[in-house]
């Protein structure tokens, strides 16, 4: 008996464990203080979906043997030019959506394989250099959102002056329009079928492309690439694949993001928005080394569902001021503190 | 006659049931040079790690036999206990800290220290170095030896020699030093540095030091030793003085004759026997510590070639090179096409396949299933198992599968089944799915590297079987390269030897020992060559 529960929990992985009994407890924590827990579950969907992709970024890296994609602000810029241009057009609705996306998937190809370029040439800190290299692109970017001659009124600030604002709100343009889509009130739950069947497909595509010849070249160099070589593979030419197509999802992701969060954040908010996403993924079960969809799934969802349960119990728990403000920030930096402890092997 | 310094009486070791070395006897007396001679796998190495009480032999459950030294029974059970004795040794890989200067070098640990006014104050760790006495200390043991270099030099950027010397002039400086066991000492050097080197050797043993001298560079043994012991397959096979002593008596003491010639069918033809399938035309590779400087070579259609020689000569340097793992230059012609060199795919492709030598780091996706190790390359290389859907190639799972099946059944790899991952198979049949996806490709050349390295006994016969099989019955041209001659010889139709990086000479299998002995330790020219 307990030769087998032992190997139950080495199977499914003692991190998944450990977040689950904690999720576990902040319900029944929850279910006690009487919170809605309609809201709860709904919340949990809608930033499970939110999210995901941007978790999805971080297989093809990983995959591909770059590790986790700490440059993933590459990516979210490239999404985020995307949207601005598609506001600076005075498109609204699914026009300005797919406009953004279109034009945010060009700029993260080229921004990838750039990108992809500079990590070919520092191999095995790539991890180190992606966190920096993200920062500094995202400092880049920060004059370019001020000299930058955008002239719509729904992004400079309303009293004129230079500049793009630090939040342009999404209300006119593709503000939740994902999260509209096919949503469907049910008795317990509330569910944005549009949101998670979008984000699904993608899940599909990568899982559909780790099929491929291309796709297991590049999963050959990411585990080992001495025998991909010897196998005939171009490891730096895989190794560029996956560094794309993970700025490309990063791109696409932020989108879906901005989408749901009803804002776009400019200047410094992507610097961290990577690290949500490395921690998720470790949630999963992924490792530097190997990551699936299920880990992707499995690991946005637990975590997301930490944070949005972990904030209202806090709230109920401890009333005073900002103090919860304080115990959220300590509880979602945790949990990925946590994550990047397992950065080796969860399971 | 003085008495021996150190005696090794009936050492016997086993490594998990393997006998390493069958009761060994050593004796060297104070101010002898003795040779240990013998083969890559001989035992040298193990006789010298329990002579230094090294861990590995401890942790593998120790050895039997007894050690004498200066006539006392003793039982050395760590590396610093053999120094403290007396005994010193200089390693093969050079252990000297670059930023350091050539008497810190020598002094390193052990440096002379004088007094200050603080640690006078704070005690003896503060002492200051007394860098004049120790310059004299390093000149006198660099003097001994007979280099002349300034000895406050930074080591980094010496010639190779000379950080040999320095390495010697360490030992020789610990005053208490009676025994000196040199590993392969003249391996990276160059002949005038190898000759500088034997000149200072026989000067050392000229001050009482007894020398116990590891190499196979038999011309060297035949200039210092005065005893020379040769090992084989854990047994001393002969024990000369230099006055019996001749090259070639080593040689074939060394090789031996413990040849099992696999009867062979009479061969299907496949065309014209003379036909080259590759030629190998001044073939360098870079390959770090397997060095190819300049081989030229033709394999015949059909023909199981084999490429031998001593570990750290090139051997395996070749097919590294060839198949573009390794940078290399030169021109290679498969088939009348050149093939690209350092361009693995370009290789492939034109049908030669690699089994490479280092199993887990080359050969195989430890992780992955045993069905994806088998199909990969082909997939990659060919296109084979592949479906293309919507401009994009798909893999066919249940394609991979059956292919796998089948082979796995042929090769009697033992797994429970094709989705297994490699890493907890055995070495075996680890071996045989390295195989399985070299021959997956439907090569028209095999170089399979070591191919029996690391396995059981029964497993190599196993192997070597069906390399025999693909040559007979698919006709596929066979390239091994192995440090066991005597594998080569049962299998071989020709025998290639690679001697510092250059082809010393073919011979075929059933040559002389001397022959063969000769040509692994560079005896140029004086081996009848045959083609």
């Amino acid at each position: 008996m307990g030769q087998k529960f032992r190997q139950f929990i080495d199977n499914f992985g003692y991190t998944r464990i450990v977040i689950i009994l904690f999720l576990f407890v902040l319900l029944v924590s929850a279910f006690a203080l009487e919170l809605q827990i309609k809201s709860l579950l709904s919340g949990i969907l809608i930033r499970t979906g939110m999210n995901l992709l941007l978790t999805l970024a971080m297989v093809p890296s990983i995959q591909s043997g770059t590790g986790l994609n700490f440059g993933l602000p590459v990516g979210i810029l490239c999404g985020v030019v995307g949207a601005v241009l598609s506001i600076a057009m005075n498109l609204t609705g699914g026009q300005a959506f797919f406009a953004a996306n279109v034009i945010g998937v060009l700029l993260a190809v080229v921004a990838g394989y750039v990108y992809g370029l500079l990590l070919n040439r520092v191999k095995n800190q790539e991890m180190l250099i992606g966190t920096y290299a993200g920062f500094s692109v995202v400092s880049g970017m920060c004059m370019f959102w001020i000299l930058a001659p955008f002239r719509s009124p729904k992004m400079i600030w309303p009293y004129g002056g230079r500049g793009l604002r630090v939040t342009v709100s999404l209300e006119d343009t593709f503000g939740g329009i994902l999260n509209k889509f096919l949503f469907r009130p049910y008795k317990w739950i509330d569910i944005p079928w549009g949101l998670l069947g979008y984000v699904l497909i993608f899940c599909l595509f990568i899982w559909l492309f780790s099929r491929s010849k291309t796709g297991i070249a590049m999963q050959t160099v990411g585990s080992n690439p001495r025998f991909a070589e010897a196998a005939g593979i171009s490891i730096d030419g895989m190794r560029i694949v996956g560094t794309i197509l993970s700025t490309v999802l990063g791109a696409m992701g932020i989108l879906v993001y901005a989408q749901s969060y009803g804002f776009l954040q400019l200047y410094t908010a992507p610097l961290y928005m990577a690290f949500p996403a490395v921690a998720a993924i470790l949630i999963g079960g992924a490792t530097v080394h190997k990551a699936s969809i299920t880990h992707v799934i499995i690991g946005t969802f637990l975590f997301q569902a930490l944070l949005v349960v972990a904030l209202p119990v806090t709230n109920a728990v401890l009333p005073e001021g900002n103090l919860s403000e304080v115990v959220r920030i300590i509880i979602s930096n945790g949990i990925i503190l946590y994550a990047l402890t397992r950065i080796g092997g969860g399971d | 006659m003085n008495k021996p310094i150190i005696q090794l009486v009936d050492i016997c070791k086993e490594y998990y049931g393997n006998q390493v070395l069958k009761k060994v006897n050593v004796s060297v007396r104070p101010g002898e040079v003795h040779a240990l001679v013998g083969e890559n796998g001989a035992g040298k190495s193990t006789l010298m790690n329990i002579l230094f009480g090294m861990a590995v032999i401890h942790n593998t459950g120790g050895f039997s036999g007894q050690v004498f030294f200066d006539g006392e029974k003793v039982d050395i059970t760590s590396p610093k206990e053999a120094m403290d004795k007396g005994i010193g040794m200089v390693h093969q890989e050079f252990m000297l800290l670059p930023g350091f200067t050539i008497t810190e070098n020598i002094k390193l640990n052990r440096e002379i220290t004088k007094h200050n006014v603080i640690s006078k104050i704070l005690g003896e760790k503060m002492k200051s170095l007394d860098m004049e006495s120790m310059r004299k200390d390093a000149r006198k043991a660099l003097d001994t030896l007979g280099l002349d270099i300034y000895e406050m030099l930074s080591v980094e950027g010496l010639p190779v020699g000379h950080k040999q010397f320095i390495e010697i002039a360490r030992e020789i400086d610990k005053t208490n030093v009676r025994l000196l066991v040199f590993d392969e000492p003249t391996a990276v050097l160059t002949e005038i540095e190898a000759e500088l080197f034997l000149k200072a050797v026989k000067k050392l043993a000229s001050t009482g030091i007894a020398i116990l001298f590891i190499t196979h560079r038999l011309n060297e043994v035949m200039r210092v030793a005065d005893n020379i012991t040769i090992l084989r397959d854990g047994e001393v096979v002969g024990k000369l003085a230099r006055e019996e002593a001749s090259v070639e008596k080593m040689a074939r003491l060394m090789v031996g004759r413990k040849i099992d010639r696999i009867q062979k069918t009479e061969k299907k033809s496949n065309g014209s026997i003379d036909e080259n399938i590759l030629e190998i035309k001044n073939l360098k590779v870079n390959m770090p510590g397997e060095r190819v400087k300049d081989v030229s070579l033709e394999v015949k259609k059909g023909e199981i070639l084999g490429i031998g020689g001593l570990a750290g000569h090139g051997k395996i340097g070749i097919a590294n090179g060839v198949m573009g793992l390794y940078p290399s230059s030169g021109e290679v012609v498969f088939n009348g096409d050149k093939i690209k060199l350092n361009n693995p795919k370009d290789a492939l492709s034109k049908g030669m396949a690699f089994v490479s030598e280092d199993r887990r780091g080359v050969g195989l996706l430890l992780e992955e299933s045993i069905e994806k190790n088998i199909a990969l390359t082909a997939m990659q290389v060919q296109g084979k198992f592949l479906k293309r859907i919507a401009g994009i190639n798909f893999a066919l799972t249940w394609k991979i599968r059956a292919h796998a099946r089948k082979i796995i059944k042929e090769l009697d790899i033992r797994c429970t089944g094709p989705e297994q991952i490699t890493r907890r198979l055995s070495g075996g049949n680890q071996q045989k799915i390295c195989i399985a996806r070299a021959i997956s490709l439907e090569p028209e050349l095999l170089f399979v590297s070591e191919p029996t390295r690391g396995i059981d006994v029964g497993a190599k016969k196993i192997v070597i079987d069906l390399l025999l099989k693909l040559n007979q019955e698919m006709g596929m041209t066979i390239i091994i390269t192995s440090s066991e001659l005597a594998e080569l010889r049962s299998i071989c139709d020709r025998i290639a030897i690679i001697y510092d990086g250059k082809l010393e000479g073919v011979l075929p299998p059933d040559a002389d020992d001397t022959d063969f002995g000769l040509m692994m330790a560079g005896g140029h020219g004086k081996a009848k060559e045959v083609s």
